[in-house]
């Protein structure tokens, strides 16, 4: 018995994990996060980054002659797709599961 | 007498590691084991020390389980991990996975399944009842079907070259199917030889499969190995341009085959100039090496997992964005291609580019 006392205290509440972000955002063309649906749980400060780096990527096409309308990123574990909005945008962020079909999101 | 693995278990907390210590010293291979309560600690370990195996937790403070892992995936691709969590978290076991975890076990299967979970981990560390040797080495594709041929085995080796796969079944040593890129047969099998770099795999054999192959292995090898050698070394300049000119031709036609409006193959910085083909300007190498960086960027923040393609929407085309080696490719497709063609054409452009 006294080994099962010895699991049972081993799983008891433990510091989280970072959770990846799940909902939508929207960046001004400054990059400021100004709504989102995004659990407060999560950082601001990462959403801000998410952001700023989501304008990047327009920016950068906009200089090469070739402004984008939308942005996928799809990584192992996460999808971002960006919607640009008058130098802002609207940014979906969608954790991928392996038991939960991959999102298939279409152009807006 | 060859000295045994170690293995490195690390989670915040103590008692656990106790009793993981005791369970996995009953392992048959008797490795030794060595534990770890903090992730920078560990990593100081795994600096200077030389681990087989790293058994981690996910929450640990300051610096988690996920963190560790992209750190160790980078800096000592041979280490096996296993991530042992107490959470049942679905999203967590993907992001494991994605970030280069052999194996993702729950604190509790693993007490109710103790006997699978050390058979794992004993097959993790690369010695088992049976005997036989397993090591890891670079090789070069044709040696490695030789050796299934002259050792008579009966496989299924599993080839795989960036998003491309290929399978070559083997009965005792006779190679009698081949599949890859929707091919089949000799046809398929020449296309595997032309990959220049993957790994591999045995899976179990497939006697009942149907036979494509009858030529003998080495008939297949020697005139494989020909072909390849005509392609490599033209005997005069007026070969080499003919030989370029080849090379640009049937790159073109790759294209067209697959659908696409124009690829633009960029080097990383420094490295060479941009391989643009159905586009004049290269205006977009940039962006496309930009792009990568960035997105890089962002996962490594997020702790998303690697980077697997971007895709893009402007007012005229549609973009697509892979990685294959050290180079980056920018794919043009027309607006109104579907999302499932998009993806999958462009890894073939990619994937064939160089071979």
């Amino acid at each position: 018995m006294g080994f099962l006392k010895n699991i049972k205290r081993v799983f008891r509440s433990r510091p989280a994990v970072q959770q990846l972000p799940a909902g939508s955002i929207t960046v001004d063309r400054n990059g400021l996060v100004v709504t989102s649906t995004v659990s407060s749980a999560y950082p601001m400060a990462l959403l801000g980054e998410i952001g700023r780096e989501v304008l990047a990527l327009f920016r950068e096409a906009r200089a090469a002659q070739t402004p984008l309308t939308e942005v996928s990123i799809h990584f192992g574990s996460f999808l971002v797709t960006a919607r640009e909005l008058r130098g802002g945008a609207v940014i979906f962020l969608v954790p991928q599961s392996a038991t939960v079909p991959t999102a298939n999101l279409k152009p807006l | 007498m060859e000295a045994p693995y170690k293995i490195l278990v690390l989670d915040d907390e103590a008692d656990w590691l106790e009793l993981c210590r005791d369970i996995f010293a009953q392992l048959p291979s008797k490795p030794e084991i060595r534990t770890c309560t903090s992730s920078p600690r560990a990593l100081g370990m795994l600096d200077s020390e030389s681990f087989r195996l790293l058994i981690l937790d996910l929450k640990m403070p300051r610096m988690d389980g996920l963190q560790v892992l992209s750190v160790v995936r980078r800096r000592y691709p041979e280490l096996r991990t296993v991530v042992l969590s107490g959470l049942e978290d679905e999203e967590l076991r993907s992001r494991a996975y994605a970030l280069g975890a052999d194996l993702f076990w729950l604190k509790n299967d693993m007490q109710r399944d103790s006997k699978m979970f050390m058979d794992c981990l004993e097959s993790l560390l690369g010695r088992d009842d049976d005997g036989g040797f397993r090591g890891i080495q670079s090789k070069g594709l044709m040696d490695i079907i030789q050796l299934e041929w002259l050792s008579r085995s009966s496989t299924v080796l599993r080839i795989t070259r960036g998003p491309l796969v290929g399978r070559l079944w083997f009965q005792n040593g006779e190679l009698f199917d081949a599949e890859a890129e929707g091919a089949r047969g000799e046809v398929a099998f020449r296309r595997i030889l032309a990959w220049k770099s993957g790994t591999f795999e045995n899976l179990p054999p497939e006697p009942g499969r149907e036979r494509t192959i009858t030529k003998p292995i080495n008939a297949l090898l020697l005139e494989s190995a020909q072909t390849m050698d005509e392609n490599a070394n033209p005997s005069s300049d007026t070969q080499l341009v003919d030989a370029r000119h080849r090379n640009m031709v049937w790159k073109l036609s790759l294209l067209v085959r697959e659908g696409a409006e124009f690829v633009i193959a960029v080097p990383p910085e420094g490295q060479g100039e941009p391989e643009a083909l159905g586009i004049q300007s290269t205006d977009l190498a940039g962006w496309t090496r930009h792009a990568t960086e960035i997105a890089r960027r962002l996962g490594d923040k997020v702790e998303a997992g690697p980077l697997l393609h971007l895709s893009a929407h402007s007012l005229e085309k549609r973009l697509a964005v892979l990685s294959a080696g050290k180079k980056s490719f920018l794919i043009g497709w027309p607006l109104d291609v579907a999302d499932q063609k998009l993806l999958e054409h462009s890894k073939r452009i990619v994937a064939s580019w160089d071979s």
